[in-house]
């Protein structure tokens, strides 16, 4: 109990500290009249594509698999649980767990579709691979939102689903007509991560990697 | 995001719990039991609900000594069942729960062993859930000291001393005040824990501490009066842990009769509510059995909420309530005497 106190605490008073240094820094630039030197535009553009791309991938599979597994193990202990006094719910109940599946598997979808429009391109030397190069740079910036609207879109979406699924299998245990009312519940928890699966393949739709224009 | 992260180390044994608070007997179950003319058929019901052939070994003219030490055994099981498999922090407040039961088995022990009785007699009668190492040891303390630093300085009893302790022999008036500052000391630790845990777990268990406190308060008052309990001592033995800490406290420890405890209540909503109609006429419910109404009524809502500890003393208290129901029933049975019959308190 006291250790994570004396750790939160250190957190705490390390973050004043950190963004104090990080404001003051910024400061001294700015009053020396070097305020173009803090330039996060040319941070953004020159990140290469290719570590947009992968974090994106990284991303919508680690986040995905993090909410499914929240609401797997949140659900799946209480069937167990609940199953012990009242076994009939042992299998009506799984549905629960199927859903905080497909949140991972929608993860796994993007994942594949991301991975197979990373591609290589030319180094720039002339218009032609400059093009070519703002090309890729605007496909993996679309890769790497995709990649992060999809990851917490599925991590919350696993997460109410476990919650949820939990309720159902105790609900279930005490009275078995509370189990299809919370499903509906359930299910419009599920959509949200639906949502987000829509909105991403929309996303990458107009991504393209590669040496052609 | 954080509430579902209880069901890793507690989850299944909520869902446990959850299945034994189901099998609680309901408003139909009791109107079948108060139509028993007999021990027997009082047992014939019992076998459909939860309680299965519990009783199916005794021998045949039952006695409600042996219903009540049966009932008794099945939720000693269950909640040793539920303790074996917990882990912190769930371990600790299951812990907790178990030094109320450790006090009254060492005040029960302290009295037999004044009145002369030899410790086999009393062993029976103690809880079992207030067990620890070295209990028949008590036996032999004449003075509070000599108790203290034989037997309970080793167990969790130990840090509820603070200064309960003197060189005056025990008798029976000091075994009294012993027993409520040390459940003053219990309460409040336990309370203080609770609030350490913080989230839904203290959202539901502090209430039902504070109202816990606020009624031995309210008892501690109303059977002192015409004892020789002063009002100075009377005040040390409050805990401060419930909603009448201060101002009500300090007015208790001024009250001279009933009137001036009713009065206190005034001040506080549901204590106003649970004072009113309460009296000692027949057809009126005792102050007693309304605070054990409240009770179950702040126990059961503790069930609307998932993923707290509080489902576990919760249920515990229920099964208890439950237990003095049946005994109640089987008693006016016994003793056909049927008047009261209705007198126990529906749970579900």
């Amino acid at each position: 109990m006291g250790f994570t106190a004396y750790l939160k605490s250190y957190a705490l008073y390390g973050f004043y500290f950190y963004s104090a240094l990080i404001v003051a820094i910024a400061i001294g630039y700015t009053i020396t009249d070097q305020g173009e030197r803090i330039d996060f535009g040319w941070l953004l553009e020159g990140i290469s594509p290719y570590m947009y791309a992968s974090i994106g991938i990284g991303l919508v599979v680690s986040l995905s698999v993090i909410g499914a597994a929240t609401g797997i193990f949140t659900t799946g202990v209480s069937i167990v649980g609940g199953g012990v006094r009242t076994p009939r719910i042992k299998t009506k109940n799984l549905i629960s767990v199927i859903f905080c599946e497909a949140v991972a598997i929608y993860g796994l979808i993007i994942a594949i579709i991301l991975a197979g429009l990373i591609a290589e391109y030319p180094p720039i030397v002339n218009e032609e691979t400059f093009q070519i190069f703002k090309q890729n740079l605007f496909s993996s910036y679309l890769m790497f939102g995709c990649g992060i609207l999809v990851g917490l879109t599925n991590l919350f979406c696993g997460l109410s689903v476990g919650v949820v699924g939990s309720a159902a299998a105790l609900a279930d245990a005490a009275d078995p007509s509370l189990f299809v009312r919370i499903l509906i519940v359930e299910i419009f928890g599920s959509a949200i991560g639906l949502f987000g699966l829509i909105v991403g393949v929309l996303l990458v739709s107009k991504a393209k990697m590669g040496d052609t224009s | 995001m954080l509430d579902s992260l209880f069901n890793i180390d507690c989850g299944y044994l909520e869902g446990l719990v959850r299945g034994f608070r189901n099998g609680i007997l309901r408003q139909t179950d009791y109107l079948n039991l108060v139509q028993c003319e007999t021990l027997d058929d009082l047992k014939l019901h019992l076998q459909s609900t939860d309680y299965g052939n519990f009783l199916a070994n005794e021998p045949s003219p039952l006695q409600v000594s042996v219903i009540d030490d049966k009932l008794r055994e099945k939720l000693v099981i269950e909640f040793q069942h539920l303790r074996n498999h917990a882990v912190e922090p769930l371990a600790t407040f299951m812990d907790y729960i178990t030094y109320g039961y450790m006090i009254d088995n060492i005040v029960l022990l302290i009295t037999g062993a004044l009145h002369q009785r030899p410790i086999s007699e009393l062993m029976p009668k103690c809880h079992p859930l207030g067990t620890f190492d070295q209990i028949e040891a008590i036996n032999v303390a004449n003075t509070s000291v000599e108790l203290y630093n034989a037997v309970l300085v080793d167990t969790p009893l130990a840090e509820f001393f603070g200064e309960c302790v003197s060189e005056q022999d025990l008798d029976e008036l000091n075994i009294e005040i012993i027993r409520n500052t040390l459940y003053k000391a219990y309460l409040e630790s336990f309370y203080n824990y609770c609030k350490g845990l913080g989230g839904t777990t203290a959202d539901v268990m502090c209430p039902i501490l504070a109202f816990e406190a606020d009624r031995r308060a309210f008892i501690i008052t109303v059977n002192s009066f015409g004892t020789e309990l002063t009002k100075e001592d009377r005040a040390k033995l409050y805990p401060t842990c419930g909603r009448l800490y201060p101002d009500g406290l300090a007015a208790l420890a001024r009250a001279d009769d009933p009137e001036n405890v009713k009065q206190v209540a005034e001040f506080y909503t549901e204590y106003r509510a649970l004072f009113e109609g309460a009296g000692n006429n027949p057809g009126e419910k005792t102050l007693e059995d309304k605070f054990f109404e409240y009770e179950v009524k702040l126990n059961v809502n503790a069930f609307m909420q998932q993923f707290h500890c509080g489902v576990f003393y919760s249920y515990l208290r229920l099964k208890e309530q439950e237990c003095r129901n049946v005994v109640w029933i089987a008693e006016c049975i016994a003793q056909k005497h049927r008047a009261k019959i209705d007198n126990y308190i529906p749970i579900l």
